[in-house]
């Protein structure tokens, strides 16, 4: 497995960016009450037949040509099973997919959320045509970013124009900051 | 919270300026493997010291981007610059480092960074 579970989510929202997706919405949920974490990505990319739904989660498939071990759906599966959490997917072909992987915030195992907005960042100024909305919550606080939002403002200003790139990243950081108070999770 | 001002502060600022920032086909493509191995093996950190030097140092004309599985796993974090004209270099085992050196050496003096290159590894 990664070592952080911002790597998990930059590792299956790039599935997403191979199907084609268009819109990929990523949400993040604390509630440290509930002893969870929870992580939904949804994607509007091509999605899968049900033969290929089934198959997802095995090591040994994947759609590349390249090699012929697909890691990261297994990976991300197994991060939230070892702490007693829940994972599923759901897909349509010509629809799209869903993954929704939880996890037992204080369990031993539960690896660290980590580097979270250069995850969020990264996938926003190197996937320049693709829209994203990222949603960050934590015990019911919560921001978004959706660059829906910032495209109607830029116009056709690029995302990874400097001014803008170090825009992201900020807006990213000190909205964080200010809903999670600096808690390391 | 941050709110959108600043965004339309740059939209206005940037008025005008747009064609000359427009990608043309003489730009340099800086391509990390972003696959699962790649992401594992500490490819983020790479990509981010490689966007954010092309971005203080100005270099208007690299691009840099992302991409999937390449093939060569154990050699991973891999930076391919694609330069028109000139045989593509592939540098492996790429660090935060490192990809520096390539900013300086490669993209900015001209000079591929003979170690760092994927013939050197093999060997």
């Amino acid at each position: 497995m990664l070592q952080e579970l911002s790597l998990h989510i930059l590792d299956i929202v790039n599935n997403s960016i191979r199907a084609n997706a268009t819109l990929v919405e990523i949400s993040v949920c604390i509630h440290r009450d509930a002893d969870k974490l929870s992580i939904v990505i949804t994607d509007n990319g091509c999605g899968m037949t049900k033969e290929q739904l089934q198959k997802v989660t095995d090591p040994f498939y994947t759609t590349r040509t390249t090699r012929d071990i697909g890691l990261g759906v297994p990976f991300f599966r197994q991060a939230a099973l070892i702490t007693g959490g829940d994972f599923s997917i759901t897909s349509e072909s010509g629809v799209g997919t869903t993954i929704k992987a939880e996890f037992r915030l204080s369990h031993i195992d539960r690896m660290p959320l980590g580097d979270i907005n250069s995850t969020i960042h990264t996938l926003i100024v190197t996937n320049k045509l693709v829209d994203f909305l990222y949603t960050y919550e934590f015990d019911g606080r919560s921001y978004h970013l959706d660059t829906r939002e910032f495209r109607k403002i830029l116009g056709d200003i690029p995302m990874d124009l400097p001014e803008v790139s170090t825009f992201i990243m900020e807006y990213l950081e000190e909205n964080q900051r200010e809903v999670d108070g600096g808690y390391l999770i | 919270m941050k709110s959108l001002e600043e965004l339309r502060a740059i939209r206005e600022s940037m008025q005008g300026q747009i064609g000359l920032r427009s990608e043309n086909s003489e730009q340099i493509r800086v391509v990390v493997g972003m696959a699962t191995c790649g992401i594992a093996s500490g490819a983020r950190p790479v990509l981010t010291a490689l966007s954010d030097a092309v971005l203080t140092k100005g270099l208007s004309n690299v691009t840099v981007t992302q991409t999937g599985c390449i093939g060569l796993c154990k050699y991973e974090p891999i930076v391919e610059v694609i330069e028109p004209g000139k045989e593509k270099v592939t540098y492996v085992k790429m660090t935060p480092e490192k990809a520096l050196e390539v900013v300086d050496q490669h993209l900015i003096k001209g000079q591929v960074v003979k170690k760092y290159t994927i013939a050197e590894a093999i060997g």
